[in-house]
């Protein structure tokens, strides 16, 4: 008994240091930014806002290029692509809470109506799946919208009164029932074509570039529907509502294989840029390669990176441009004036809930692009995969961390925070593993404590998240 | 036709899974709450902490097995729950002296407090998942010691039916069977007790009505003497008991799963919206309102009303209005309706 208290305070106590192993970089790196900020400014962060802000995305960039020396090239353009996709989804979210104060929760859900989106343009459609039930599907679709229109038509014509409540339940029984009869039968017609391979409808077959605005739109309805009902009501009921719209979401995606495959995964979507195989059997690419004195394999793969690095850095500078352009214009202060001051903003006759609506819907689109460009990158749609922590409450980091209410300041953050969430892993498995070399190679201990410091990337966030809202509210990049 | 069996089937597969899952949400809904009573916000860290207390109560059932303490048929959790409980209160005061007390003192907005509580929530996520996998090497049972994070952990033990199918179908000749489990008395009972002395606590001590009175108008209790600090705390205990209640019985009743808690926290806040947020009362209400729907929604009715039906008119579906995976949306939608129809919820929110 005696010797295993000791190795439990031994084990606790190598706990706390490999935490602080993985931890403490991190928090250090981010006080050490901020120190840095301030000795540019000379302590004053709105005497050269631009000078500081160079600086805080010159860390940024010497933490990317660091990684990229002693990683490779490779990885560190891997996260910098996936870095740009963090800071288009921190400038939707950061629209909606830095603008106008908006809490949203349901970013995950928007993020995969996004990557539905993708799907549903940029994969060839399935003409035996559309034979067998296509017709009828859509048919069911529309029975099913038809029932819910005719339902709130019922509601809005009829006169308050125990008729009305039941002439709508009938007509959403009826409905739903007719809505069943069609549905199912065209689920198994279409679940049933080649099984392993397809099994659903396919999308449209266009080139994928074309689905990343259709994923915004399919996200700009989801919100639409959530906004209606939500907004205007107390700012909690907006985040629960968008919690469970995302849980819906993703269940949906799940599970209805005919859409897009549900877990069995949606592979091999089509790429805007070339494919590393194509880039490796060009002759030309090769010797250019060479001539350069790089591994055409690596340099392959490199150079798709690239292309998509330079798509997205284009889509990000366009979103920059109009979000900073809004954000300056008479709608911009109107927003934040509404933001500061509900009531009065009212006052001047600003209707309130019809703007918050607007921006809710403007800030879920640009998620919903986010998720496309993501599942695009991906190659593929895994709805499994799809967690809050990280689709969620990593983006709400990202802006907090950034600076609330300043579009530089998301995009910073989601870079920085991005690489943070990719770095502090494996750093804190080497520093628990370091911690750890005493004991015993092949002990359970061991093997425990390293398997938890892959969980202190979640503690990490939540520290950084609470240590920035309590010091610095505003965050990197202030609003100004 | 066959009622007698029809009732039975609907009894075992829907009234009493529903009556146990409400209860369990009930808890969860009370806690979320209170919270939002007293602090005036709502708190997203609060399956997390239900996880916690759960993970807690794990581990000393664990450290009481290990020494062969036993409750009976009971199971040894139950011995467990009040050690969890004091673990968790402590983690809770701790957060709110480190975290939340600065907030409140500068009176910040509810919705940063929100933003604070994900914070937590991050937090506690990860402490969940060290705590379980680093406490299962000392304590689990052998064959359990490489417990992960993320794993399910089942630690209900005693005896696992009060009255199983077979027994019942011997003791009543009836053709379908119904099974009571331990766990769903166990729940029912004990949620029924933390109810009952919770509302006791509310409605007839000085420290409830001090409470009540701090939720209806914070400024008046203030004049009127009453310690702010000391009815937050109370809160925060009350919390950490109703949390860790919670969790654990729904632990016992399914198994403990880190991310299964985290999800949960959308039917409580139904649950705690639906019946109005601030309202106890609204809350138990709530949280069987949104479990009975969820269950019936989600039943197949096949074979009830394989029994109902005259001869020959047996459905041959499953009569399922919708799969089991989209139970979440069934919260969900019951959500939004109250929130079109009656957004203070059926109680009319807003006071403890």
């Amino acid at each position: 008994m005696n010797s295993m208290a000791m190795v439990g305070v031994q084990a606790a106590v190598l706990g706390v240091l490999g935490y602080l192993g993985g931890g403490l970089p991190a928090a250090l790196m981010l006080i050490a930014i901020r120190l840095l900020a301030k000795l540019v400014t000379m302590g004053d962060p709105d005497r050269q806002p631009g000078l500081r802000n160079g600086a805080l995305f010159g860390i940024v960039a010497v933490l990317m290029i660091y990684s990229g020396m002693s990683q490779g090239w490779n990885v560190a353009l891997g996260i910098f692509n996936m870095g740009l996709i963090s800071a288009i989804m921190a400038l939707g979210v950061n629209m909606q809470w830095g603008y106008a104060g908006l809490f949203n929760v349901g970013i995950m859900g928007f993020v995969a109506l996004g990557g539905l989106g993708a799907v549903l343009v940029g994969m060839p459609p399935v003409p035996d799946a559309w034979a067998a039930g296509g017709v009828r599907m859509l048919a069911a679709l529309a029975l099913g919208a038809g029932t819910i229109a005719a339902a709130v038509v019922l509601w809005k014509r009829m006169h308050a009164g125990k008729a009305r409540g039941l002439a709508v339940f009938a007509v959403l029984v009826v409905g739903f029932v007719l809505y069943r009869l069609l549905f199912d039968g065209a689920v198994d017609a279409i679940e049933s074509v080649n099984p392993a391979l397809e099994g659903y409808l396919g999308g449209l077959g266009l080139p994928i570039l074309i689905g990343w605005p259709v994923g915004g739109l399919l996200a700009a309805g989801a919100a639409w529907m959530i906004g209606k009902t939500a907004l205007g009501l107390r700012s909690d009921y907006l985040a629960i509502a968008t919690l469970g719209i995302a849980e819906i979401v993703i269940a949906v995606m799940k599970n209805e294989d005919w859409l897009a495959r549900g877990v069995k995964n949606v592979i091999g979507l089509p790429r805007p840029v070339p494919y590393e195989v194509d880039l490796q059997q060009s002759a030309d690419f090769v010797e250019r390669m060479q001539g350069m004195g790089a591994d055409p394999v690596v340099a392959s793969s490199v150079v798709v990176k690239l292309c998509y690095a330079a798509l997205f850095g284009v889509v990000l500078l366009i979103l920059l441009w109009l979000t900073q352009t809004a954000l300056k214009s008479p709608w911009g202060r109107m927003m934040r004036a509404i933001r500061d001051n509900e009531v009065a903003a009212e006052a001047m006759g600003k209707d309130v809930t019809r703007r918050h609506l607007q921006i809710f819907i403007l800030g879920s689109a640009v998620c919903g692009l986010a998720g496309a460009m993501m599942t695009t990158l991906d190659g593929q749609l895994t709805p499994g995969t799809y967690q809050p922590l990280r689709f969620t409450f990593l983006i709400w980091v990202m802006v907090i961390v950034g600076g609330s209410g300043n579009n530089l300041g998301a995009i910073l953050g989601g870079f920085l925070i991005w690489f943070l969430w990719v770095q502090v892993e494996p750093l804190g498995v080497w520093a628990m593993d370091v911690a750890t070399s005493q004991m015993d190679e092949g002990s359970q201990m061991r093997a425990t404590l390293t398997e938890a410091a892959s969980y202190m990337r979640l503690l990490t966030m939540g520290v950084i998240l609470l240590v920035v809202l309590r010091f610095s509210p505003r965050g990197l990049i202030p609003e100004r | 036709m066959e009622p007698l069996n029809a009732l039975v089937a609907f009894s075992n597969y829907v009234l009493i899974p529903g009556a146990s899952y409400g209860a369990q949400l009930a808890l969860g809904a009370l806690g979320v709450t209170l919270i939002y009573g007293i602090l005036r916000f709502s708190n997203f860290a609060h399956g997390d902490t239900m996880a916690f207390g759960t993970v807690a109560t794990i581990l000393f059932t664990w450290l009481f097995q290990g020494w062969g303490l036993h409750l009976g048929p009971l199971p040894t959790a139950l011995l467990a729950l009040p050690f969890g409980i004091a673990t968790t209160a402590v983690l809770l005061l701790g957060t709110d002296r480190v975290v939340y007390r600065f907030y409140r003192r500068r009176k910040a907005a509810p919705v940063i407090l929100v933003i604070v509580s994900v914070g937590v929530m991050f937090v506690m996520n990860g402490l969940v998942r060290v705590v379980l996998s680093v406490g299962a090497v000392f304590l689990a049972p052998e064959g359990q010691q490489d417990t992960r994070g993320t794993d399910d952990v089942n630690f209900a033990d005693g005896a696992r039916f009060i009255i199983n199918a077979r027994q019942f179908k011997d003791m009543t000749g009836l053709d379908e069977g119904l099974a009571i489990r331990a766990t769903t008395a166990i729940t029912l009972v004990a949620a029924g007790i933390a109810v009952g002395v919770l509302f006791w606590f509310l409605n007839r001590t000085r420290t409830g009505k001090s409470m009540r009175a701090f939720s209806d108008n914070e400024d008046l209790a203030l004049l009127s003497g009453i310690n702010p600090e000391r009815v937050v705390m109370v809160t925060w205990l009350i919390v950490a008991a109703l949390a860790t209640t919670a969790g654990v019985l729904y632990g016992l009743d399914k198994s403990f799963r880190a991310f299964t808690y985290f999800q949960l926290l959308l039917p409580i806040f139904a649950a705690a919206i639906v019946g109005g947020l601030g309202s106890p009362l609204g809350a138990v209400a709530g949280g069987f309102v949104i479990a009975f729907s969820e269950v019936t929604v989600t039943y197949a009715f096949k074979k009830v009303l394989g029994y109902l039906a005259p001869g020959g008119w047996e459905p041959d579906g499953l009569v399922q209005l919708m799969s089991t995976d989209y139970k979440f949306a069934v919260s969900f939608a019951i959500l939004i309706v109250v929130l079109l129809f009656r957004p203070t919820g059926l109680f009319r929110g807003k006071s403890v």
